[in-house]
Formats: C-alpha cells, sequence, structure tokens
C-alpha cells in the first residue's frame, strides 16, 4: 500500500490590540453588550470613508519584523466584493497584491505573507444550535466589525497536525511577547484555517487541497488536520479522488463538512481601494519599530542554551511559553541560582501548577524557588525533600527555609550517625538486594538507596547514601 | 459690451427685490446691518416651497436654529443642497427610492463647513440616482424642469441645484462632480459651476458614486459666489484621507483681463461632434477672451477621445462596490425574503432604477476574474495617459477652454432611450476628473434661447487663477441669467 505524506500550510488570522477600530475611532471590546461601539463608518452607513489606524500598521509591521519579513515601503489596500449581513459595507477593505509584508520564517516554517484587513462583525443565529441551519433568524453585532486583522500565511512547509499544532503555539508566544495581541483561540483573537493535501511519499508534485475553516483551538486544529489527512488518504486509498473544497471541522462529532465546492468559489473582484491612499512605511518608522522589538522566543532559546548553558530542548521549553521564560529569569535575578538547576526545577512547578497557569500568578514567589535551588545545591536539603518542599509552597506560598525547619525535612548528613543506621537498617531488611551487591551486582543497591530514602522521607542525600552502601557491603568481601 | 449691456444684471441698480442680490452681495448687507438674514431666508424659502421645477426633494419649514450669527462670513444666505450630501436628520436619499426617507445620523463635512460659516441649510435638490446621470431624468423622486423651457432637461446630475440657483429659489448651491455633474447642468441652466481640485473638498459625508473621482463644488449665479462658497469648502478633513489642505486661501476674484494668459483650445473637444449654435458661442467667448488679452492657441489633448470609454469603465466597476451597502439589511429600503439572498435581490430590484441597475452591472463585470486587465486594468493605464496629456498642456498653457456641453438643454424624454447618446453629453467634462484637475462653466450665451457653457480647465489646485480668469471673461461676456427667476417659486415683494 502507498505511503502518503501529507502538505499542509496555515492562513492564521490575528486580531490586533489597539485602542480602536482599523478604519474609524470606535473602540475594541469583548463582551460588551452588542452594538454600543459603531459609528457611520464601521455601521457601512452612506457617504462614511474609512481612515487607517496608525497604530494597526505599526503592529502590522512589527509583526513583519518579527517573522523576518521585507516590509514593504508603498503597500495597497483593495477591496474585496462579496454580499454578507456581517460585512457592513458588503466589501471588506484588505490587501491583496501589493501586502504589507512578503517572504520571511518563523522557526522552520517560512511565510509567505503578512497583510492587513479588517474583521466581519459577528453573526448571532437566533435558535437553539447557534448555527445558521435551522435558526429562525440572525441579527448582527457590530462592535467587532472593523477590527484590525493581520492575516499570516505560511508556506506549505507543514507534514503533521503535530507539527502544525506546535508551530502554532510558538506564532502565538512570538505574537504575545511582540504585545501586538490577546492571540486567544477561545476568544477568537487568534484563527486558523488549514490548507491541506497528500501525496505519495516521495513525490514532490502537489495534491488537491482542501480548506479547513476557523478551527477555534489548538487541540481542534490538530485534530481536525489530522482528521481530514485521514480523509484523503483513505479517499485515495479507495481509488478516489479528492475535490477541492471548503471544509468546516466539528470537534463535537469529529466530522468534516462541506461548506462549498470550487464551483462555488466567489469571485472577490479585487480592485484598489479608492478612499484610502497607499500605505507609505517609511525607513524612519521601521527603524522606530525595530527599536521597540523585544526579545523573540527563537532568540531566547538561543541565548538560555548559548549563555545559560541549557539544552537546547530545555532552552525551547522554557523559551517558547514565554511565562515560562520571564519566570525563569526573575528566578535566577533573585539570588544568582545555577541557571541549569533552576531550568530543571521549572517543570517541576509546571508540573503543580497546571500548565496553563502562568507561574508569575502561583503563590511561589521567584525569590522562593530560587532559596529552594540554592538550598538543594548546597545539600541543605535533599532532592526529594525539596519536591515535597515546592508543592507545600504551591499550595500555601512561604518561605522553603522555613517549610524546611517546621516540617524537619532538612538534610541528614553522611556523617550523621542516623544516616549509617538506616543504611544498616536496610541490608538487614532486605539481605537478597545485599548479597547481589556482594556478589558485585552494583545495579542491586537501587532498592537499598530506595529504603533509606523513604524512611528519611527524602530528608537523606541519594547519591551519599549510594556511596554508603556500597562502601558498607563491598568493602567488607 | 454694448450689444449685451442691456441684459446685464448691473449691479449698481437699487434693489427691488431680495432675490436680485447675489449671494456675496446679500452676504455683505446682513454683515453691514443692512439686512435681516431671517427675512432674507424666509424670501427663499418660500419661492422653494412653491417649486415647480421639482428642484427640491426637501425644504426647510421654518427658519435655522440656531440663527447664524451676523457676523458670519456667509451671512446668513441660505444653501441648497444636493440630496446626496448626507445631512443629520434631513431626509438625504441620493435621489434613490432604496434610501427613501433616509435620515442620516450625521452631517457631511463640507455641509457642516458651510453651515458652521453662516450659509444655512435650505433644502435638499433633486438629482439623478446616486449621480449616475446627465439630465436628472434618472432620481427616483421625478425628473427635475429647466427653468429656461421646462419641456427640457436641466442638465445632471446635480440638476435641482443647476434649475434652483437659475430660477432663483436658492441664492447657491452645491452638489458634486463625478464626470460634468457640476458643469454641464450648470452650462443647461446658465450658471456657474465649478469642480475643483480632486481632494480639494473633504468627500467624508457624499453618498459616494465613484470615489476616485466624486468632488464637491459650487453651484452661483456668478464667479464671485463661486469663490465665496469654496473658500469655506476646501480644507484637509481628518475623515477622508485623500483631502489635501488647500494652498492658501480661496481669494475673491478682481481680475478684468486676460493679460498675457494663454489659453488653449484642444481640437479633441472643441470640435466634431458640438452643436453649431454651441461653437458659435464657444468661439465667440474666445474673440472676448482675446480682447481681453489672451494668447489663443490650438492644442492636443490626443487621449481625450477615450475618456469617455475610461471613466464608464472606472466609475461603475467604482459604484458597483459602493452601492453594494444597499441591501437592506441595516437601513432605507427592505423587501422580506424568505432567504437572505432573495431579501438582497428583491430590495435591490424594487430599489435601483435602471441607470443605476445598468452601471452595477457594467462595473460588477468589467471587475470580474478574468476580464480586470482587459477592462479597469486598461482603463486605469488611459486615465493616466490623460493626466499625462494634461500636464504636457500645462507646460504651454495656462488653461484648456472647451464648450462645457456639446449641447444645449435637450427635451425631456428625448435621450432616454439611447444610454450612449446620452453618455456622449460628458464628452468634454469627463476628463478633467480622471486627470483630478478643476475645471469652472460659466455662461457664454444663448443658442436658440438656451445657455451655453465655456469651461476652462486649469492644473491642480488652480483655483484662484481659474477663478480670475473666468470673473474676467464672465464681465465681457455680461451674461444676462434673470431670465427664468420669474415665475419659477413665490414672487417676493421688496
Amino acid at each position: 500500500m502507498t505511503d502518503y505524506e501529507p502538505v499542509i500550510g496555515l492562513e492564521i488570522h490575528v486580531q490586533l490590540a489597539t485602542r480602536t477600530k482599523m478604519f474609524c475611532g470606535c473602540e475594541l471590546s469583548f463582551g460588551d453588550p452588542p452594538n454600543v461601539h459603531t459609528c457611520p463608518v464601521c455601521l457601512g452607513l452612506p457617504g462614511a470613508l474609512p481612515v487607517l489606524n496608525a497604530r494597526s500598521v505599526h503592529h502590522g509591521v512589527m509583526i513583519g519584523l518579527a517573522l523576518e519579513c521585507e516590509i514593504a515601503e508603498r503597500s495597497l489596500f483593495h477591496r474585496k466584493n462579496y454580499f454578507y449581513p456581517d460585512q457592513a459595507k458588503n466589501y471588506q477593505i484588505s490587501q491583496y497584491d501589493v501586502p504589507l509584508c512578503r517572504g520571511g520564517r518563523l522557526a522552520d516554517v517560512r511565510i509567505h505573507r503578512v497583510h492587513l484587513e479588517e474583521d466581519a462583525a459577528k453573526l448571532v443565529h437566533v435558535g437553539e444550535s447557534g448555527r445558521i441551519h435551522g435558526s429562525s433568524r440572525s441579527v448582527v453585532d457590530f462592535n467587532r466589525g472593523g477590527t484590525p486583522l493581520v492575516e499570516i500565511v505560511t508556506e506549505p512547509d507543514f507534514h503533521s497536525a503535530e507539527q502544525a499544532h506546535e508551530w502554532l503555539s510558538l506564532l502565538r508566544t512570538t505574537l504575545k511577547q511582540l504585545g501586538v495581541s490577546d492571540a486567544k483561540m477561545e476568544e477568537g483573537s487568534l484563527r486558523c484555517d488549514a490548507n491541506v493535501s497528500v501525496r505519495p511519499a516521495g513525490s514532490t508534485a502537489l495534491g488537491t487541497k482542501t480548506e479547513l475553516k476557523n478551527m477555534n483551538s489548538f487541540r481542534f486544529v490538530e485534530r481536525g488536520i489530522r482528521a481530514e489527512i485521514e480523509r484523503q488518504i483513505a479517499l485515495l486509498q479507495a481509488g478516489g479522488e479528492v475535490e477541492q473544497e471548503t471544509l468546516h471541522f466539528d470537534p463535537g462529532s469529529g466530522r468534516l463538512t462541506s461548506l462549498r465546492s470550487k464551483e462555488e468559489a466567489h469571485d472577490y473582484r479585487y480592485f484598489p481601494e479608492p478612499d484610502l491612499v497607499p500605505l507609505v512605511v517609511d525607513a524612519e518608522m521601521l527603524e522606530a519599530v525595530r527599536a521597540e522589538l523585544p526579545e523573540l522566543p527563537a532568540a531566547r532559546a538561543a541565548r538560555f542554551e548559548r549563555e545559560l548553558g541549557l539544552s537546547a530542548e530545555r532552552a525551547r521549553e522554557l523559551a517558547f511559553r514565554s511565562e515560562l521564560g520571564d519566570y525563569f529569569e526573575l528566578v535566577l535575578a533573585a539570588n544568582g541560582a545555577d541557571p541549569v538547576s533552576v531550568a530543571n526545577w521549572i517543570p517541576q512547578l509546571v508540573e503543580r501548577i497546571g500548565s496553563e497557569t502562568d507561574p508569575a500568578q502561583s503563590r511561589v514567589a521567584p525569590g522562593a524557588l530560587a532559596a529552594l535551588v540554592a538550598m538543594v545545591s548546597a545539600k541543605e536539603v535533599g532532592r526529594e525533600a525539596a519536591r515535597e518542599v515546592l508543592t507545600r509552597l504551591v499550595a500555601d506560598g512561604g518561605d522553603p527555609q522555613e517549610i524546611v525547619q517546621a516540617e524537619g525535612l532538612g538534610a541528614m548528613s553522611a556523617d550523621d550517625g542516623g544516616v549509617a543506621e538506616l543504611v544498616d537498617r536496610a541490608i538487614a531488611a532486605d539481605p537478597d538486594a545485599a548479597d547481589k551487591v556482594r556478589a558485585g551486582n552494583t545495579n542491586a543497591v537501587g532498592p537499598l538507596v530506595g529504603y533509606v530514602m523513604r524512611e528519611s522521607k527524602g530528608r537523606a542525600d541519594g547519591g551519599e547514601v549510594r556511596r554508603l552502601i556500597l562502601a558498607r557491603l563491598i568493602d567488607r568481601i | 459690451m454694448t450689444e449685451s449691456d442691456s441684459r446685464v444684471r448691473r449691479l449698481d441698480h437699487p434693489v427691488s427685490t431680495l432675490i436680485d442680490l447675489t449671494a456675496a452681495e446679500a452676504a455683505e448687507l446682513v454683515r453691514a446691518g443692512d439686512l435681516d438674514p431671517a427675512e432674507l431666508f424666509e424670501a427663499y424659502r418660500s419661492r422653494a416651497a412653491a417649486d415647480e421645477l421639482n428642484a427640491f426633494t426637501w425644504v426647510a419649514d421654518g427658519p435655522p436654529a440656531p440663527a447664524p450669527s451676523r457676523d458670519a462670513p456667509l451671512g446668513g444666505v441660505p444653501l441648497a443642497v444636493k440630496d446626496l450630501f448626507c445631512t443629520e436628520g434631513v431626509p438625504s436619499q441620493a435621489g434613490s427610492r432604496i434610501l427613501e426617507g433616509y435620515r442620516p445620523p450625521y452631517t457631511a463635512t463640507v455641509v457642516a463647513k458651510l453651515t458652521g460659516a453662516g450659509a444655512p441649510l435650505l433644502g435638499k435638490t433633486n438629482q439623478d440616482e446616486f449621480a449616475m446621470g446627465s439630465s436628472n431624468e434618472n432620481s427616483g423622486f421625478g425628473p427635475v424642469l429647466n427653468p429656461w423651457d421646462r419641456s427640457r432637461v436641466p442638465g445632471g446630475s446635480s440638476g435641482g441645484s443647476a434649475a434652483a440657483v437659475a430660477a432663483g429659489l436658492a441664492p447657491w448651491a452645491i452638489g458634486t462632480d463625478t464626470g460634468g455633474s457640476i458643469r454641464q447642468p450648470a452650462a443647461m441652466c446658465g450658471i456657474v459651476g465649478l469642480k475643483p481640485t480632486y481632494g480639494a473638498c473633504s468627500r467624508y459625508g457624499m453618498i459616494a458614486f465613484a470615489s476616485s473621482l466624486d468632488q464637491a463644488g459650487p453651484l452661483t449665479r456668478n464667479v464671485t459666489d463661486a469663490a465665496l462658497l469654496l473658500r469655506h469648502m476646501v480644507g484637509h478633513d481628518r475623515r477622508d484621507s485623500t483631502s489635501i489642505e488647500f494652498p492658501g486661501e480661496i481669494e475673491l476674484p478682481r481680475s478684468e483681463d486676460l493679460a498675457g494668459i494663454h489659453l488653449g483650445v484642444p481640437e479633441e473637444l472643441a470640435g466634431d461632434g458640438v452643436a453649431p449654435g454651441v461653437l458659435e458661442s464657444f468661439n465667440a467667448t474666445l474673440r472676448l477672451a482675446e480682447g481681453l488679452g489672451a494668447v489663443i492657441e490650438p492644442c492636443r489633448l490626443p487621449h481625450a477621445p477615450h475618456a469617455l470609454s475610461a471613466y464608464y469603465v472606472i466609475a461603475p466597476a467604482e459604484a458597483s462596490a459602493n452601492l453594494a451597502r444597499f441591501d437592506g439589511v441595516r437601513y432605507g429600503l427592505r423587501i422580506e425574503a424568505d432567504e437572505l439572498t432573495e431579501m438582497y435581490s428583491r430590495t435591490r430590484a424594487a430599489g435601483f432604477g435602471a441607470e443605476v441597475k445598468r452601471r452595477i452591472m457594467l462595473g460588477t463585470y468589467a471587475l470580474s476574474s478574468g476580464y480586470y486587465d482587459a477592462y479597469y486594468g486598461t482603463a486605469q493605464k488611459v486615465r493616466t495617459k490623460i493626466a499625462e496629456d494634461f500636464k504636457d498642456a500645462f507646460t504651454r498653457f495656462d488653461f484648456i477652454v472647451t464648450p462645457t456641453s456639446p449641447w444645449t438643454a435637450f427635451e425631456l424624454g428625448s435621450k432616454t432611450a439611447d444610454p450612449y447618446a446620452m453618455y456622449l453629453n460628458d464628452f468634454c467634462t469627463v476628463p478633467m476628473p480622471l486627470a483630478g484637475i478643476p475645471a469652472i462653466s460659466i455662461p457664454s450665451g444663448l443658442s436658440d434661447g438656451l445657455p451655453v457653457g465655456f469651461q476652462l480647465a486649469g492644473p491642480a489646485f488652480s483655483e484662484n487663477r481659474l477663478l480670475s480668469a473666468a470673473h474676467a471673461l464672465e464681465g465681457a461676456i455680461g451674461f444676462d441669467g434673470s431670465g427664468p427667476m420669474t415665475g419659477a417659486g413665490a414672487e417676493v415683494s421688496p
């Protein structure tokens, strides 16, 4: 049976976090009562004209620079014509053949283009399902109409649903770090469409693609793409052909339903928007935006690796979730603890607070984690005991030193008679293991060390314990 | 000037009625405290309310509140405004049934500037639907009659504004010009009409026909009134990205001669196809200009004959998008239906007139995938060529002069069956908006009792020089436009 290789490209719409809309002075809002943020311009009243929001251009340029695009000195807005009640003018002001940014790259994915456009209003279908089918009527909320958007189009550089998911989280982090968008998929400030095709492995020609619309969470993007890849492969293996169409992924049923076929595709009749002048980004503006660019995740990961000695994997883990990277650097700043040790403790913290929580919002102050890591390094507290301290910090906050003292979790020194006594007890409790070690099988020392650690409630140092046991058993022979 | 002296309405005559005053004269009297602006307003209001020409679609029902200040620069002289300018709380229908009864929540920048300068809103004037037409017969609210001969059209699309001023139903008016919609009706009604440089006046609040061509401008009894009104219309508007600050101020013209002025007469626009009576008046005006010291030479605008074709691709293309918003969803007419597309279809079928539908179809076709380059792309190239022609011509000439319209006012209904013949009306006026340059039409005389217009076009932002030259010529021509001012509305006692 033929093996198939998926080829995927993404189109991402990002709502820009400007104060006002793209072509009028109405404030942006989320969750306000319907139609309170409207004016003649965003309602498409007769005679109203658009005026470009300078801040949206700033944000667009910033995204373009962050994605290493070429920024057009002069770009154009076009009208994209189609009738639908969510588009007040029945055309969308967008960019077409002369976009703001071209080319570029984020990690291993090439960017085709980035352009500015206005968002549509929100249609609310009155009826049980909330979807258009079966609704008795529809009403329009124009609060969202005219929100500035950036559309990012990638090259078809993805070859799995997982890769698309991972890259999207990197993109989200980058956007949040730039401060240009909330980038929340659940609230619609980040939306993703995917173009999916498959081809026989080894082939370079592209198969017929389908477009998956508006998947509104990272998980749904991954599941939708996976479902579509499976559907296409099954279709081809059964001797069928993929039809070019636009599909909707229903996360509830896992089903893909056709929205429109190629024949039903719109002719948008693009032409240059005569109400706006060409958008000029001069060298001065470009330099000003470039100077504002924060350190981006990819650069931060490289710095963590190069300057702090983190492994590539750990560096990306911290840098690609900016809140982890930020917290990590706060901990380092608190007392100059060893970066690699601190970095190894961050996943422990994430495991305890949940991967959706920003550690800065947890009860663990960066200084507390710094102190804990320092105590471990100084062998004032054992690793196991330190994990227990961290659990308590997450639950109640506080100072690790005090927790250690109050709970008696301080490290037992190897010179301490208590550890020696525990070693004796371990050997007595598991003579089989002791015999194996005596016979030269040092791997059998594990259960003995485990016994001591358990009995000491993690206060003993594992390495020390191992050394003590080996010395005791092997030296006797 | 001896021959025409009898027809000159002399400014130093004793004032017999208020409506004999030009707008600038009336404004001066008000500002000097010699005329009550409320009395002036009511004189025009009652005439406009008794309009028999169908020039108005709405007339104020009382004096403006608050009353304009007596020292306001425009002196409380009431203003007629083309229907397509949005005026808050007042019907603004752009001559279309699809906007019947529509009262916008805001006022167009140009109207707000003029009322702010002391020209209160007298009424809204009839027009071709969405400014698409050259005869005012495309109005959803019935045709306007030409006050010189009520069996004839007033021209269009600003036909209501032109007829109202010519008939003394309004002291002055504003209109819009896309391909000649101010200049051509001004010519056919025997008044002055100026289309400013593109961007000189804000388009905010003007219900759009073709965004890259539309410009607001004055329609007045004489050149001085046009200058005074224009002075308070121009300026950058932060709500219109295509508007530009006018370099300097619009001055009231004083010039009495054309010494050293070079006038270019393009053979493409001032020969074939122009009616003999119109050509005769045009040539007579050229001789007057020579008498004032002007140097007159033929010139070439090689691409001008293609202007009409380019215009009838570009303007409908832009209109097809501009008019998409009239869909029955948010305002205006809605014909209910079970399905959305059916509602769109029924609403637009019922609300738009035949000419508007024709242009939406033309524009939609011209922008369609596979045809864009051949139509819209080519038309834009022609547009560039036309602008270059003018630029070349203005290196040798101060102004290009042509007849405004190839014909005088024609009989109502005589061209409605032949859209192409109707489009030819705009032959001499379409090249200037394509090039974005200003042009003025002044009355040059009568042909068979009907007014003829003489057009001067200048480089971008040459309005002051254009008004000066037009003022000098106006004095030499001595046109008497008072004929139609009796009988069209209620008489006013002195």
